[in-house]
């Protein structure tokens, strides 16, 4: 799977659940009901600082991703967007799921 | 399911966390009821009557509250068959607006267009069709009689109703393993999914496992239509046991007894897990102190399952990575060592122990509850037996008694019995001849 693009914005699936868990998190998606397993305590402050950050990028630089690591988690991110788990959002509109 | 890793080295394999047991589990499976219209000969929960001691309808809520602040996300209600229960419907909205996910498995004898309309519009709810043969012949034969078209029904209903990628489940068995291209197209055919189980030797399973459970060669058909099939058949991690064979099969890939999954039994009692319902895997009851949560944190059982394992006479098995010993339960209830070989151990040292074992067949563990239907199968009864009766005319009287007060002018006349041809006639006393 190819990384997304460190410049679009993200946010996760209103339908997905998150728990964490001593390992990374568990991720459920009651639209598909399919499970997924992060396994790794940074990936999973990725994924909650989607909804808030202006760009993919800025969401892992505010986990504390290095330059260096970006491309695996964009790549990480990927497979997440593949199973929906987390979905593309207009730049710049993080209010909007708040506000609705 | 999917493992979503970032590439930095990990220090512990996510199996292992497993094997160490979660805060809370990922999923669970529910029996609301061993109530059951049916009486399939392999039941894993000796289903068939209501027990009254079943948690009632405010248990059952004050339960899903506990679930949703450990954030299940999702449990897989069972039985004996739940839709039977009166307060089913509304466990279900009250577990789907309280955030816990339902699936449910049901023989599809109240899936009605209504409820099947009910079903398709509610995201939060999955169904799962139990079906054991792609053709009546040899799923009647175990689930009974019109058990196969009451599911086709269902199937037909859920269909029609828009509902998408419910389950059709199977339990694999020796007679329905050439069926599984069968099984494949009626899921095709309804837009389900199809869902593949083991058999396991629990509950009345215990009764018919040698007569149902695959043989050795129809193991590695199933093996390998599993691995050209891949995750679009689902098989709730039941053939982790089969990886030995090479390639592992998708799924977690360890026996997730007490460490990611549990039973709440219709009572309350908490195993752990479906396929194991006697005392020795018993951690508790909901209705104790703590409820659920105190049980699944604190079971000394529980920990004992989170404790590192022995391979024991495993360990020296060179696929013991990839099976991990296999299936508690099938151990268990066939006498096997729990720290030994799985009873279809594909390297065929299950077998080689069974024909070994010294224990007989009397003496193996018994399920520790039996809530069959007495009189379906039928079984031999204990005590005297029916009473015996006679019917026949009792000699002394030529006609019914006569009442004081009858008013009838005919009263107490009889008629001469004996007709020209010496045989008794029939006729009443009104009408003489």
């Amino acid at each position: 799977m190819a990384g997304i693009d460190p410049g679009s914005a993200w946010r996760l699936h209103p339908q997905v659940s998150v728990r964490p868990e001593p390992f990374g998190a568990l991720l459920y998606h009651f639209g598909t009901r399919r499970l997924s397993f992060l396994k790794d305590r940074t990936l999973l402050r990725v994924v909650q600082g989607l909804q808030d950050a202006t760009d993919a990028r800025a969401a892992c630089a505010a986990a504390g991703v290095s330059d260096d690591h970006l491309p695996v988690y964009l790549r990480a991110l990927g497979t997440l967007a593949e199973s929906s788990m987390i979905v593309e959002r207009p730049a710049g509109d993080h209010g909007a799921e708040h506000a609705a | 399911m999917t493992i979503v890793e970032a590439a930095r080295p990990q220090p512990m394999r996510l199996v292992d966390h497993f094997e160490l047991g979660l805060d809370a589990p990922i999923c669970l499976t529910w029996e609301l009821t061993y109530a059951c219209n049916l009486s399939c000969i392999h039941c894993l929960s000796s289903s068939g009557r209501r027990d009254p001691r079943e948690l009632t309808t405010e248990e059952c809520k004050s339960v899903i509250d506990e679930l949703q602040r450990m954030q299940v996300f999702y449990v897989n209600i069972g039985g004996g068959e739940p839709t039977v229960r009166s307060d089913f419907w509304e466990l279900v909205d009250y577990a789907t607006s309280h955030d816990v996910g339902v699936k449910f498995s049901t023989n599809g004898v109240k899936i009605t267009p209504e409820v099947a309309r009910m079903l398709a519009a509610n995201d939060y709810v999955d169904v799962q069709i139990s079906l054991d043969g792609a053709t009546p012949e040899v799923n009647d034969h175990i689930r009974g009689p019109r058990s196969y078209e009451t599911a086709l029904r269902a199937m037909q209903n859920l269909s029609d109703a828009g509902m998408t990628n419910f389950k059709l489940s199977v339990v694999c068995t020796h007679q329905n393993i050439p069926q599984l291209d069968d099984f494949k197209a009626i899921a095709d055919r309804y837009g389900a999914q199809l869902r593949l189980t083991r058999l396991r030797p629990s509950g009345r399973g215990a009764d018919v496992w040698d007569e149902l459970h695959p043989t050795k060669d129809q193991q590695r058909e199933l093996y390998d239509w599993l691995v050209a099939h891949g995750e679009g058949v689902l098989t709730g991690d039941s053939f982790f046991h089969l990886s030995a064979y090479g390639q592992a099969l998708p799924g977690l890939g360890l026996c997730g007894a007490g460490r990611v999954v549990c039973l709440i039994d219709p009572v309350g009692d908490v195993y752990a897990c479906p396929f194991a319902i006697h005392d020795q895997f018993l951690a508790g009851n909901v209705r104790m102190p703590g409820g659920f949560a105190e049980v699944w944190k604190s079971s000394e059982l529980f920990a004992r399952l989170r404790s590192p394992q022995s391979g024991g006479a495993c360990s020296s098995c060179q696929f013991y990575d990839t099976c991990k010993g296999g299936c508690m339960a099938a151990k268990f209830f066939t006498g096997l060592p729990l720290d030994g070989p799985d009873p279809e151990c594909v390297q065929g040292y299950g077998e080689e122990l069974l024909k070994n074992r010294t224990d007989r067949v009397e003496s193996l563990p018994k399920a520790s509850t039996d809530h069959s239907h007495l009189t379906s199968p039928p079984r031999p009864r204990s005590g005297m037996g029916p009473v015996r009766l006679t019917l026949r005319r009792r000699e002394d009287f030529d006609a019914p008694p006569v009442s004081a007060c009858a008013e009838d002018p005919l009263a107490g006349f009889a008629p001469s019995r004996e007709g020209a041809d010496g045989r008794i006639q029939g006729g009443t006393a009104a009408d003489p001849r």
